[in-house]
């Protein structure tokens, strides 16, 4: 069962690296400028959940705090550039 | 491979292991959709499905997998999820609002343009010219 358990996370681990790298394709690719905004959204989520299962795979706490800094600072980059988009400028 | 893995019980391990490739699987999903699907507003379904359920598996089987490492109840994962799951949808609103602008806007311009074959005062200030939808 320990075999299988970290079989899991190394598949876990290398699904997420593969996603962030389907999300930086549609990064570069993009036609519109939505279409990049949502792509670095989705990478801001997949680095938070790699952070997380790095925490599973070392077995340490402090993956969790880099996780939740990760996943705050994706919202709030995000809803700026979507602000930047509709708008023109972040602070009106 | 960490030790702590070995004094793992198996009624941790197995929903751990199922849930990481449940989560692994949505993640993979998701980013493929992103990449393959057609239009603007089919994509921004792929990474909602990773958002909510392949972000919701892993985090319940980090929750699982520190509950069991240190044998006491460790929930501050949902601390993430709450925040995860509140601002999906104002996210996914912002940004599909911001696509119909943008196209309307687009769409609003391009006659004028084409009419005039020069700069036109919509097309330098496109935000001070007229009224939006």
């Amino acid at each position: 069962m320990t075999t299988l358990l970290s079989l899991a996370i190394n598949i876990t681990l290398l699904s997420v690296l593969l996603a962030m790298l389907l999300c930086t394709v549609r990064l570069l690719r993009g036609p519109t400028a939505q279409d990049r905004v949502l792509a670095l959204d989705t990478l801001w989520m997949c680095a938070m959940l790699f952070a997380l299962a790095l925490g599973i795979r070392f077995g340490s706490v402090i993956y969790f705090e880099a996780a939740m800094l990760i996943a705050l600072t994706g919202f709030v980059s995000t809803i700026a550039l979507t602000k930047f988009l509709m708008r023109g400028e972040v602070i009106e | 491979m960490n030790p702590q893995l070995e004094s793992l019980p198996l009624w941790a391990s197995l929903p751990i292991t199922l849930l990481l490739l449940l989560g692994s699987a949505i993640v993979l999903i998701g980013a493929l959709g992103l990449v393959r699907l057609p239009h603007f507003f089919q994509r921004i379904h792929g990474p909602a499905i990773t958002i909510t359920l392949g972000t919701g598996s892993i985090l319940i089987a980090s929750m699982i997998y520190f509950s069991a490492l240190q044998s006491r109840l460790v929930i501050h994962e949902l601390l993430i999820t709450v925040f995860v799951m509140l601002t999906a949808p104002v996210v996914a609103m912002l940004l599909m609002r911001t696509a119909v602008y943008r196209d309307l806007r687009a769409r609003d311009r391009r006659p004028i343009v084409s009419a005039n074959k020069s700069k036109t005062t919509t097309e330098v200030y496109p935000f001070s010219s007229k009224e939006e939808p």
